[in-house]
């Protein structure tokens, strides 16, 4: 492979413009009446990310939320800030088009459990491996819910809902596994309801350069209410693990100290397995976070790389080739 | 090289038909190339038809596994590779069996008889040896041992008998090039390069190549070569070209003329692959090739490249089309440029990955959910695409739309010369951005500009531009969502209004109708300009009338072609399907269309185009007596 020898960037938004103009959340509130359900977790997330985004100090034209299909994917119109709601499971395809034309630019992904590991898996796991340069924050409810209460890739085995009245016979996948499998270099886990944590997370996976996948535990009221209720209660203190580098772990009788950076994804494999799905002890925060170079960088690189050593093209030579002939 | 032929007649002919067949992994392709390079540089103008299986290496000597190039030379402007071989050489006796049929009378056979034993010739389900049998009698037999002369020639090098044995096609291009006089030096100079780090393998190539040729001059075998002069043609500097390649450069162009990054977004496909791989050579114009994990992806990405305010691109054949038509109508809703590359092969389904037809012509116009009109593009010959790929850029860009251009298989692997455009004469592509708006204005992203109702191309990064867009119908000026009936109504109305405006800025339709007197319109469209050009010439050439027009624009159609389709009592319209561009003639026009059609995986030949333009023409005249 042919790149040119540049230091590679190493923040996620190395790249994009900054401001020192003081931003609210109110900056990156969008005049759109937000239309999700009451209770609805989307609303927390939102706030969230309304009032994350000043964080980064990024000028707001820089930024950009793309999405597919689904509740969560409407995410974009209620923020200022550029927003490309698409079609279903693509956004990670039309994000990677995005993120490699613009080094400029910080891309975001909003998905759903149904948009980002059914109908558009292929595309979420090949994002997960190339590193393209973006966040993936996918709302995890286990259901589908803007098609009105299907069973979704998520859903626990034996789910009743309306697509299946005797109890779905699926196996379902978990985010986290399937995204360590795929070799992401950035993993996380974070819950809708704890707005201190779901920013800590947002804010590591913004820094991260290349793809980072987030996965956020949302509570769908009206399909699927109280999916997570055991990780918000009284009891959530002893139910989640929340992760941070050196936490002593233990899974099936084996205990280490938990390292993000570890290259081999074996024991953070094995931290994504922590729960068997009863809830019992679920790990939350950063499984991952290794650095790898990112495929839009090394695009990039390689274009430049060529142009530097051909310089930049010729077209009337290209067009003329090397076997011409002439008639008077 | 100076030909010295001393006991050997040179004949005088104006064109030659020559089909190189053997096994797929015979090297037929290169063979073909390399003889059509030596033509060319020549100066006969020419046309070439690659045919080949799908299967890299089918079973060795069976009629699955024949590939073959053929390839039309002449001292005078021509239009198609050919109807019937003048000239064949058949590698083995499968090649033999699956082409001799194609041959005229009188043809010239040049056979490896290597392969001859009667165990593969029964394989093949002959009987006896059809050279020795007096069953080609018609013909003008070469029986040779090319592939023992080849073996004997090479020795030298020490290389296996395997690897000996495949120099065997350089040999047959030796003897072909001796046969009508060609140079080969620029043979010599491409194997040189080509094999570089084998120099074994070159200079057993090389030996063979001129081994053949020199067996031609010495040998009994051949008692006459021919020779095909230059053609007279427009002045100019010319090079010979595929279609692929043509399309490739015109994306390329396309970049420089707009000053955009070229974006291409593919996942492989036959027959298009070959666009992803001479797009892939050229990053140096600013070019990113991202081969995709699918075809969706493979435009999802053209997709968000374009609204990152690149070129985006992508590049597929009909099954791919099928499976972007999601994504292609996202890009409707949109409104952002993008090119879609459909180039055809046999359907449905998988079809025939390696052979032509034009008949995703209707999957182009309405292959989408909901009312979604995009232009199509199609260019004519293997040359002009390049032109059409220029001018769907030119479309995508200007009017804030995807594009398809339908090239097919007989286009993208067939070649011809090209005149080499002038980069200073090309038409420029205006991007014009969206600026920002003045302060205190909101920005309106469903806004249009009066002319081309297109609306503003704004990317990511500019301060007050900031909006959202997406798949849901959105309100007019404003693009928020909305499901208002009468803005619904209105949107639907509107991007159709846009796409059909595009005829605006189509020139006219001229109509070759040399008399002035013909009655009988043959219309195409893509790449069945050559062969209806063909079978039109051989009609007048009796002294009958027949007028030609061609379509560049199949959607929307250039603004005088209604008027031009009402001058002719008939019109005729040829397509390598069951009558698509028929079919949308009929619908708009009301004319009682006739079709004409082909779905053999092969282009129409000009004498079969001939015969039907006779019938037409004796239907007319029959009529007019009925009248009477």
């Amino acid at each position: 492979m042919t790149t040119v020898d540049l230091p590679a960037p190493v923040l996620g938004t190395a790249l994009v413009p900054s401001t020192d103009v003081v931003q609210t959340g109110k900056d990156f509130t969008s005049d759109q009446e937000v239309r999700w359900c009451p209770g609805c977790g989307d609303y927390a997330v939102l706030k969230a990310v309304q009032g994350f985004l000043p964080d980064l100090g990024l000028r707001r034209e820089n930024i950009t939320f793309v999405s597919g299909i689904g509740c969560s994917s409407r995410f974009p119109y209620y923020l200022d800030t550029y927003g490309l709601h698409s079609i279903h499971g693509r956004a990670p395809a039309i994000a990677t088009g995005l993120a490699t034309a613009r080094p400029d630019l910080s891309v975001w992904v909003v998905t759903g459990d149904g948009d980002a590991l059914s109908i558009g898996g292929n595309h979420l796991i090949h994002a997960l491996r190339r590193n393209v340069n973006m966040t993936i924050l996918l709302f995890n409810n286990r259901i589908y819910g803007l098609t009105k209460g299907q069973y979704s890739p998520t859903s626990e085995a034996g789910k009743v809902t309306k697509s299946t009245p005797m109890g779905s016979v699926d196996h379902p996948f978990n985010p986290v596994s399937l995204a360590l499998g795929a070799e992401a270099t950035f993993v996380a886990r974070t819950i809708d309801s704890d707005r201190k944590h779901l920013t800590a997370v947002l804010s590591a996976a913004a820094a991260h350069r290349g793809t980072s996948l987030v996965e956020i535990y949302q509570n769908c009221p009206i399909f699927n209410d109280g999916a997570f209720e055991a990780l918000r209660g009284p009891e959530a203190a002893h139910r989640l693990v929340r992760l941070e580098p050196g936490l002593e772990v233990t899974v099936d009788e084996q205990t280490w100290a938990h390292d993000p950076g570890d290259v081999n994804p074996s024991r953070q494999f094995a931290l994504s397995r922590m729960d068997d799905g009863t809830q019992t002890q679920v790990p939350i925060g950063v499984f991952r976070q290794v650095v790898r170079p990112t495929y839009d960088d090394q695009a990039r690189a390689q274009v430049e790389s060529d142009t530097v050593t051909r310089g930049p093209g010729d077209l009337q030579a290209l067009i003329d080739g090397n076997d011409t002939w002439s008639t008077p | 090289m100076t030909a010295v032929v001393q006991d050997k007649t040179v004949t005088e002919i104006e064109r030659v038909v020559i089909r190189f067949a053997g096994d797929s992994g015979d090297g037929m392709q290169l063979t073909g190339d390399r003889f059509t390079q030596e033509a060319a540089v020549f100066g006969n103008d020419l046309s070439t038809l690659p045919n080949f299986p799908a299967e890299i290496r089918a079973p060795q000597g069976t009629m699955a596994g024949v590939s073959s190039f053929q390839l039309h030379f002449a001292d005078h402007d021509i239009l198609t590779p050919g109807d019937r071989p003048d000239v064949l050489v058949a590698m083995n006796p499968a090649a033999l069996r699956a082409n001799v049929g194609d041959l005229r009378p009188g043809a010239t056979l040049i056979v490896d008889t290597h392969d001859f034993t009667a165990r593969n010739l029964a394989k093949l389900g002959y009987a006896g040896n059809p050279l020795e049998d007096g069953s080609l009698s018609e013909l003008a037999i070469h029986a040779l041992d090319l592939s023992g002369m080849t073996v004997a020639a090479v020795a030298e090098f020490g290389l296996s008998r395997k690897d000996a044995v495949r120099a065997k096609n350089m040999f047959a291009l030796g003897l072909v090039s001796w046969l009508y006089g060609r140079d080969v030096d620029g043979t010599v100079r491409y194997l040189d390069a080509k094999f570089s780090r084998k120099p074994d393998i070159r200079d057993a190539n090389i030996t063979a190549l001129r081994a053949g040729w020199n067996f031609g001059e010495t040998t009994e075998s051949f008692a006459v070569s021919y020779t095909v002069k230059p053609a007279v043609v427009a002045a100019g500097r010319y090079r010979n070209i595929t279609g692929n390649t043509a399309l490739s450069y015109g994306l390329v162009a396309a970049g420089q003329l707009s000053g955009l990054p070229l974006f291409l977004g593919a996942y492989p496909i036959t027959p298009a692959s070959d666009i992803l791989h001479e797009l892939s050579k050229h990053k140096n114009f600013g070019v990113t090739t991202f081969q995709a994990e699918d075809e969706i992806s493979g435009v999802g990405a053209a997709l968000g490249a374009s609204y990152g305010g690149h070129l985006g691109v992508t590049t597929t054949s009909g099954p791919g089309v099928a499976l972007k038509a999601e994504t292609i109508g996202l890009a409707v809703m949109l409104e952002i440029p993008l090119v879609v590359v459909d180039v055809q092969r046999g359907g449905p389904s998988t079809g025939l990955p390696t052979k032509t037809e034009q008949s995703d012509l209707l999957q182009a116009m309405y292959g989408r959910n909901g009312e979604a009109p995009i232009p199509v593009v199609a260019p004519q010959s293997p040359g002009d695409c390049f032109d059409a790929a220029v001018e769907a850029c030119r479309i995508a860009v200007t009017y804030r739309t995807p594009v398809m251009l339908l090239s097919d298989g007989y286009l993208a692997n067939g070649s011809e010369p090209w005149r080499l455009p002038d980069v200073a004469e090309l038409p420029r592509i205006d991007p014009s951005f969206a600026t920002a708006p003045e302060s205190g204005e909101p920005f309106l992203p469903y806004a249009r500009d009066a002319q081309t109702l297109a609306r503003p191309w704004a990317p990511p990064g500019i301060a007050g531009l900031e909006h959202r867009i997406g798949g849901i119908e959105k309100q007019n000026l404003t693009g928020d969502i909305s499901y208002d009936p009468d803005n619904h109504d209105l949107m639907v109305r509107t991007r159709q209004a846009k796409v059909d405006g595009i005829a605006a800025t189509i020139p006219d339709l001229v109509v070759d109708d040399p008399s002035g007197s013909a009655r009988l319109l043959v219309i195409g469209w893509g790449s069945t300009y050559g062969p209806i050009g063909a079978g039109v010439r051989r009609v007048r050439r009796r002294g009958q009338h027949v007028a030609q027009v061609h379509l560049r624009h199949v959607n929307p159609f250039p603004a005088n072609l209604g008027q031009i389709l009402a001058r002719y009592d008939r019109v005729v319209c040829p397509e390598m399907n069951l009558g698509q561009l028929a079919t949308l003639l009929r619908d708009r026009y009301l004319v009682d269309v006739r079709r004409l059609t082909t779905v053999r995986g092969m282009p129409f030949g000009a004498e079969q185009l001939e015969t039907e333009f006779l019938t037409h023409l004796d239907a007319l005249d029959q009529t007019d007596q009925e009248t009477r």
